[in-house]
C-alpha cells in the first residue's frame, strides 16, 4: 500500500462519498495505473472508425491485448475493474435509486442482480440486504458485468427454498433497449457492433422520440437514459405505478411505440394512416429535424445504387415499378446528384402520383422517413418482468466504457466516443492526485474519487433523475403519514 | 318485480337477472338438472360455433355475418327485452348464465381450448353489446362498477384536430362533435392504446362511445381469462364427480379444431437429424421449411426461431439426443462448442422438459404462430403467409415449386387474411391434390407434416390408397355442401378453421391471457438469460 492511499484514508470522508469508506486493503495500487497514464488515452478519439470492433482487453491473462497499450505493461482488465468498483462505482446513489426510499421494506433485498464473472460464468439470483452488502460483494467478486432483474416475492438468493411456481417476479422498471444492430438494414456506414459518428444520431433520434412519447403521452416522470457502453442506449422508466406493470401492459407500450415492423422479408416495414396519429406526428416533427443533416447528409441514403434500392423498394407496388425505374434512370444519368437533391425528386414524383389519383401513395413519404429514422426497439427486453438488463454504471467488457447516464436535454451533444473508459478514469485519478495532492472539498473533506475524473460530468443527469424521484417518494410517504395520522385521530 | 320511473320511460327491473347483457361476474348457485346441463351447454356451443363459421365466411363482418350469428342466437340462446315479462326473461338469462359457466369447465383444460373459448365468447359479447341501446349500456356500466369521465363539449372542441387524427381517416369532425367522449386512464383501454386508435395525453385516453365495446371486451377478457385459469386449477377436484367427467369430455371433443390442438407434447414416430433436410423439402409447412433454410444458411436462429422450430422438431419425433446433435452441428459452425453448451444446450433440454420447471412444452399451433410474437429484423420465425409481404411470399412460393397460377391464388387468400387456408392450398398444390381435397385446414404445422407423411410416406400402394380416400371424401363433402346451397371447394367456408380479423390484436393478445402468460413466463424465465447472443454485451 502506498503512502498516498494511507493519507487519503485518514482524511475525513465527504458525506455523500460513494466509494472511499471501503477498506483500502483490497484495492490494487493505483500507482501501477499511472505508469500508463502518460500515453494518450485509448478509445477517446472520435474519429469515424469503429469503436466496438475489437476488444480492448482480454480476460485471458496471457493474451497480447491485456494492457491498454500493447507496448505498455499496464493493468489487466480485472484489476482496473477492482479499482473502478472500489473507488468510482457510485454505490450510494445507486442504492438510493434502487431502494426507492425503502417505502416497501423488502424492495431492495428482493431484487435480483446477476453477475458475469471471470471466465464467462453467469451467476443469477444474487440479492443483497443492504447497500453495504452490495458494495462488499461487488468489490470482492469483481464482476465483469452486472445485470439488474426483477423484484421477486422472496429474496432471490433464497429462491431454491420455495417451489418453482411460488417464486415470482413481481415488479421491475419498464426498460427499453435500442441497439444499433437493429439498424443494420438501413445504416450505410457500419454493421454489427460497430458505430461511428455517422450512425450514432440514430440513437439521438430514438432518445428524443421515446422520451417525448413516454413523458407527454403516457405521463411517466422518472426516466433514466443510459449509454450501453458500446452501440446502444437503455431507458429505465421508474415511476412507482410503472414498476408494477405486468408483461401485457409492457407489450402494449412497445406496440404503441413500435412503428417499424417486419423482418427482411418485408421491404416496406412501415404502414401509416392519413392523417397521422398525433403521437406519430410529433415523432415525425423530430425526425424532420434530423432528416436533412443526418439521414440524407451523414447517411447519404440515396447515393449508392444498393442503398437507393433499399429506399425505392419501400414504395408500394402496383404500377410504381415505372416510377422507381424513372427515378433510377434519372439518378444513373446524373451520378453526381446529392441525396438531398434526389430526395426532393422522389418527394416530387410521389406528390405528382398522388395528384394523379394514386391515393395509396399518400403516406409514402412519411413512411420512408419512419422506416429510415424511427427508433427500433428490442421488444423482448421490454416485455418480460423478469428480463435482465445490464446495469447502469457497469463497464462494457469489450470497450471498457462506463454505462453512463445521459442528459436528454443535451442529447445532441452526447458523444459515445467521449465516454470515459476505466483505464482513462484510473489515469485521471492519478493525474489529479499528482497535481493536487491535498485537494479537499469546500468544507474541508476529502474529495470523492469520481470528482477527480470525467465521470463527474455524467453524475448530474443521474442526480437530475434521482432528486424528483425521491421527492415524489417523500410526498407519498407524507401522504401515507397523513392518512395514518387521521386514522389515529379517529 | 320493481318498476322504476326514469326520464319518463318505465324501466322494468327484475330482482334476479336484471340485465340482459352480462359478463357473468358470479357463478350460478342454483340446482341444475343433468339434462339441463347437457342441453344448455350444447346450445351455447352451437352459438359459438356459428360465430366461428361466420368469422371464416365473412372475415370483415357485415350484414351477412350478422344474419348468421343472429339466426343462431335466436334459435339456441335467445335473450328478450325486459318488456317480454319476467318469466321468459329470467328463464333465458338463467340459461345464458349457466351455459356460460358449464363451457368454462369444458374449455379451461388447455391453452388452446381456452384461447378458442375466450375468442368466441368475446365475440359473442361484442355482438350483443353493439346491438344494445344507449340506456342499457349506461345501466350495464353502472352494474359493473365502471366509471368514466365525460369530456365537456368545450374541451372536445379544443381537442378536435387531435381527436380526429387519432380516430382515423373515416371519421369526420362532425362525427366527433356529435359523439360522447370519455376520458379514462390508459390502463383501462390497452387495446386502443396498443393500436394507436385513441388520443393519449398525460396517461389518459380520450375514447369515443363507439369504442367502449373494445374496452369492455378488454375488461371481460382479463376477468374471463383469469377465471379460466382458476377453473383449470380447480378442475381436478371437480372431476371426481363421475357423472360430469364423460359429459365434459364429450363436449370438449365437439371443439372443431383437430386433436393437434389439445395434444400436449405427444411424439409419434422417430426421426434422425440426418432425415431433417429431406423431410423439410417434402413435408414441412412453409414456416418450418423457411426456418430450416435459415438455420442451414446462417448456422444460427434467434430465440423465436429456436422455440418455434425446436418444439416442432421435437413434436415430429426428433428425440433429445438427436436434437442436441442437430443443433450443435449447425451452431458450432460459427461458434465454439463451449459457447454452444453454455448458451444453447440448456434451452434445448428445457424444451424437452429436462431443465427448469420440467414442463413438456408443446409445439406451436398456427394460431399462436400467426398471432403472437411478430418477427423482427433478423428473425425467421412466424408464418410466411402472415408475416411476409406479397413480394417475398411470391418468391418463396416460387422457390418451393408452386406454379404461377397457384401463387396467385395463395396471394389472393392471404390478402383476405385467410392465412391457414392459403397454407392449405399450398399443401394441396405441393402434394398434387385437387382443390378441396386437403383432409384439413392447416391448424398446426405438425398436422401439415403428418398429413404429408400419410401421402408421401409408406409404399406406393398405401400412398395410392390414401390419395383415393381423400378424393372420395372430397366428393362427398362437395355433394353435402351443394345439396345445402353452401359454397363448395376452394371456398374457405367449406372447412372449419380459425380466421383472422383485420385487427389482429383482437386475437393476438388473447395469447397473453393470464393462463398463457404463466406458461410464457415459465419459458421466459429460463430463456431470458440463455439468449446470450441477443442481449449480452449490449
Ligand atoms: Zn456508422
Amino acid at each position: 500500500m502506498d503512502q498516498t492511499t494511507v493519507v487519503r484514508r485518514a482524511a475525513p470522508i465527504d458525506e455523500d462519498d460513494d466509494a472511499s469508506n471501503e477498506p483500502m486493503a483490497v484495492i490494487p495500487s493505483v500507482a501501477t495505473a499511472s505508469a500508463s497514464s502518460s500515453a494518450p488515452a485509448a478509445g477517446s478519439s472520435s474519429s469515424g472508425s469503429a469503436a466496438g470492433g475489437k476488444s480492448l482487453f482480454s480476460r485471458k491473462p496471457n493474451s497480447a491485448a491485456v494492457s491498454i497499450h500493447s507496448s505498455d505493461p499496464g493493468l489487466e482488465f480485472d484489476q482496473l475493474m477492482r479499482i473502478y468498483y472500489s473507488r468510482l462505482f457510485p454505490f450510494k446513489k445507486y442504492y438510493r435509486w434502487l431502494s426507492y426510499g425503502n417505502v416497501q421494506k423488502h424492495y431492495f433485498c428482493n431484487r435480483e442482480f446477476s453477475f458475469t464473472l471471470e471466465g464467462d460464468i453467469y451467476v443469477r439470483y444474487q440479492s443483497f440486504s443492504t447497500e453495504e452488502q452490495l458494495r462488499k460483494e461487488i468489490i470482492q467478486r469483481n464482476p465483469i458485468k452486472i445485470d439488474i432483474g426483477a423484484v421477486y416475492n422472496v429474496e432471490p438468493k433464497d429462491h431454491k427454498q420455495v417451489r418453482g411456481p411460488e417464486f415470482k417476479a413481481e415488479e421491475k422498471e419498464v426498460v427499453f433497449d435500442i441497439d444499433m444492430t437493429d439498424y443494420d438494414d438501413i445504416r450505410t456506414c457500419c454493421k454489427g457492433a460497430d458505430i461511428c459518428f455517422r450512425c450514432w444520431p440514430f440513437m439521438t433520434i430514438a432518445v428524443r422520440i421515446l422520451d417525448r412519447a413516454l413523458r407527454d403521452d403516457f405521463g411517466f416522470k422518472s426516466l433514466l437514459w443510459i449509454y450501453s457502453g458500446r452501440r446502444g442506449v437503455h431507458c429505465w422508466v421508474c415511476d412507482n405505478s410503472v414498476r408494477t406493470y405486468d408483461s401485457n401492459i409492457r407489450t402494449v407500450l412497445t406496440d404503441y411505440l413500435s412503428v417499424v415492423k417486419g423482418s427482411e422479408k418485408n421491404a416496406k416495414k412501415v404502414a401509416l394512416t392519413n392523417p397521422l396519429h398525433p403521437s406519430l406526428q410529433k415523432s415525425l416533427d423530430i425526425i424532420e429535424e434530423y432528416w436533412e443533416p443526418v439521414i440524407l447528409g451523414d447517411q447519404d441514403i440515396l447515393r449508392s445504387p444498393a442503398h437507393i434500392d433499399r429506399v425505392l423498394a419501400t414504395i408500394p407496388d402496383e404500377d410504381n415499378a415505372r416510377m422507381r425505374q424513372a427515378l433510377r434512370n434519372e439518378w444513373n444519368t446524373h451520378p453526381n446528384g446529392t441525396s438531398q437533391e434526389r430526395w426532393k425528386q422522389l418527394v416530387q414524383e410521389v406528390y405528382l402520383s398522388v395528384k394523379a389519383g394514386k391515393s395509396y401513395l399518400k403516406s409514402t413519404v412519411p413512411e420512408i422517413m419512419f422506416q429510415f429514422a424511427y427508433p427500433r426497439l428490442d421488444v423482448e427486453v421490454t416485455k418480460g418482468v423478469n428480463h435482465l438488463l445490464k446495469s447502469p454504471f457497469c463497464v462494457h467488457p469489450k470497450t471498457g466504457r462506463v454505462c453512463v447516464p445521459m442528459d436528454v436535454d443535451s442529447i445532441d451533444d452526447f458523444d459515445p466516443f467521449a465516454v470515459p473508459t476505466i483505464q482513462e478514469l484510473c489515469s485521471q485519478i492519478n493525474q489529479f492526485d499528482a497535481a493536487n495532492p491535498h485537494a479537499t472539498t469546500d468544507s474541508g473533506k476529502k474529495l470523492q474519487d469520481y470528482k477527480k475524473t470525467k465521470l463527474k460530468d455524467f453524475m448530474s443527469p443521474f442526480l437530475k433523475f434521482l432528486e424528483p424521484l425521491e421527492s415524489n417518494i417523500r410526498d407519498a410517504k407524507l401522504m401515507d403519514m397523513d392518512k395514518d395520522g387521521m386514522a389515529m385521530d379517529w | 318485480m320493481q318498476h322504476i320511473r326514469k326520464g319518463g320511460n318505465k324501466v322494468t327491473v327484475f330482482r334476479e337477472y336484471p340485465h340482459k347483457l352480462s359478463i357473468y361476474p358470479l357463478p350460478p348457485i342454483q340446482e341444475v338438472s343433468l339434462e339441463e346441463f347437457e342441453t344448455f351447454a350444447a346450445d351455447r356451443l352451437k352459438v359459438l360455433k356459428a360465430i366461428e363459421l361466420a368469422r371464416i365466411k365473412f372475415p370483415k363482418r357485415g350484414v351477412e355475418y350478422n344474419g348468421l350469428v343472429n339466426d343462431a342466437i335466436r334459435k339456441y340462446m335467445p335473450l328478450s327485452e325486459n318488456d317480454q315479462g319476467e318469466d321468459i326473461c329470467v328463464a333465458e338469462r338463467r340459461k345464458d348464465h349457466i351455459s356460460h359457466y358449464i363451457l368454462r369447465l369444458v374449455y379451461c383444460r388447455s391453452e388452446d381450448l381456452r384461447r378458442w373459448f375466450l375468442m368466441h365468447e368475446l365475440e359473442l359479447f361484442r355482438f350483443k353489446f353493439v346491438a344494445e341501446t344507449q340506456a342499457q349500456i349506461v345501466t350495464f356500466l353502472k352494474a359493473n362498477d365502471l366509471s368514466y369521465v365525460p369530456i365537456p363539449n368545450e374541451e372536445k372542441a379544443q381537442l378536435l384536430p387531435l381527436l380526429q387524427a387519432s380516430a382515423g381517416p373515416t371519421v369526420s369532425p362532425q362525427d366527433i362533435l356529435s359523439e360522447d367522449y370519455f376520458k379514462l386512464p390508459f390502463l383501462a383501454a390497452l387495446e386502443l392504446v396498443r393500436s394507436r386508435r385513441v388520443y393519449l395525453q398525460g396517461g389518459a385516453v380520450y375514447v369515443p362511445r363507439r369504442e367502449l365495446v373494445s374496452i369492455l371486451s378488454g375488461v371481460y377478457r382479463s376477468r374471463l381469462s383469469s377465471a379460466l385459469a382458476q377453473t383449470s386449477r380447480a378442475l381436478p377436484n371437480l372431476e371426481e364427480d363421475e357423472r360430469l367427467v364423460p359429459l365434459l369430455n364429450a363436449l370438449a371433443k365437439q371443439y372443431l379444431g383437430s386433436d393437434y390442438l389439445s395434444q400436449r407434447g405427444q411424439v409419434t414416430g422417430n426421426i434422425t437429424s440426418e432425415q431433417v433436410d429431406g423431410l423439410s423439402t417434402t413435408s414441412f409447412s412453409p414456416c418450418m421449411r423457411n426456418l430450416h433454410q435459415a438455420l442451414r444458411g446462417n448456422h444460427h436462429l434467434r430465440h423465436g426461431g429456436r422455440m418455434q422450430y425446436g418444439l416442432f422438431l421435437k413434436s415430429i419425433g426428433l428425440h433429445l439426443d438427436e436434437a442436441m446433435r442437430f443443433w450443435r452441428t449447425e451452431f458450432t459452425r460459427i461458434m465454439g462448442a463451449d459457447k454452444f453448451d453454455k448458451s444453447y444446450a440448456y434451452n434445448i433440454r428445457h424444451n424437452y422438459g429436462k431443465e427448469g420447471k420440467r414442463t413438456d412444452y408443446s409445439s406451436y399451433s398456427c394460431a399462436k404462430i400467426i398471432t403472437s410474437n411478430n418477427p423482427g429484423v433478423g428473425d425467421h420465425h412466424g408464418c410466411p403467409f402472415r408475416h411476409f409481404d406479397a413480394e417475398h411470399l411470391r418468391q418463396k412460393m416460387y422457390e418451393y415449386g408452386v406454379a404461377s397460377g397457384g401463387i396467385k391464388e395463395i396471394i389472393g387468400l392471404v390478402q383476405g387474411n385467410q392465412f391457414q387456408v392459403a397454407c392449405t392450398r399450398y399443401f394441396e398444390l405441393t402434394h398434387k391434390l385437387p382443390q378441396g381435397a386437403s383432409p384439413m385446414i392447416v391448424s398446426h404445422p405438425r398436422q401439415f407434416y403428418d398429413e404429408s407423411r400419410k401421402l408421401l410416406g409408406g409404399n406406393d400402394e398405401q400412398q395410392q390408397q390414401h390419395r383415393s380416400q381423400l378424393l372420395t371424401m372430397r366428393e362427398k363433402r362437395e355433394q353435402f355442401l351443394a345439396a345445402r346451397g353452401l359454397p363448395t371447394s376452394g371456398s374457405p367456408g367449406a372447412h372449419m378453421s380459425i380466421s383472422y380479423d383485420d385487427n389482429f390484436d383482437e386475437i393476438g393478445d388473447i395469447s397473453m391471457d393470464a393462463a398463457t402468460t404463466e406458461v410464457l413466463a415459465a419459458a421466459e424465465a429460463a430463456a431470458d438469460f440463455d439468449d446470450a447472443d441477443d442481449m449480452d454485451f449490449d
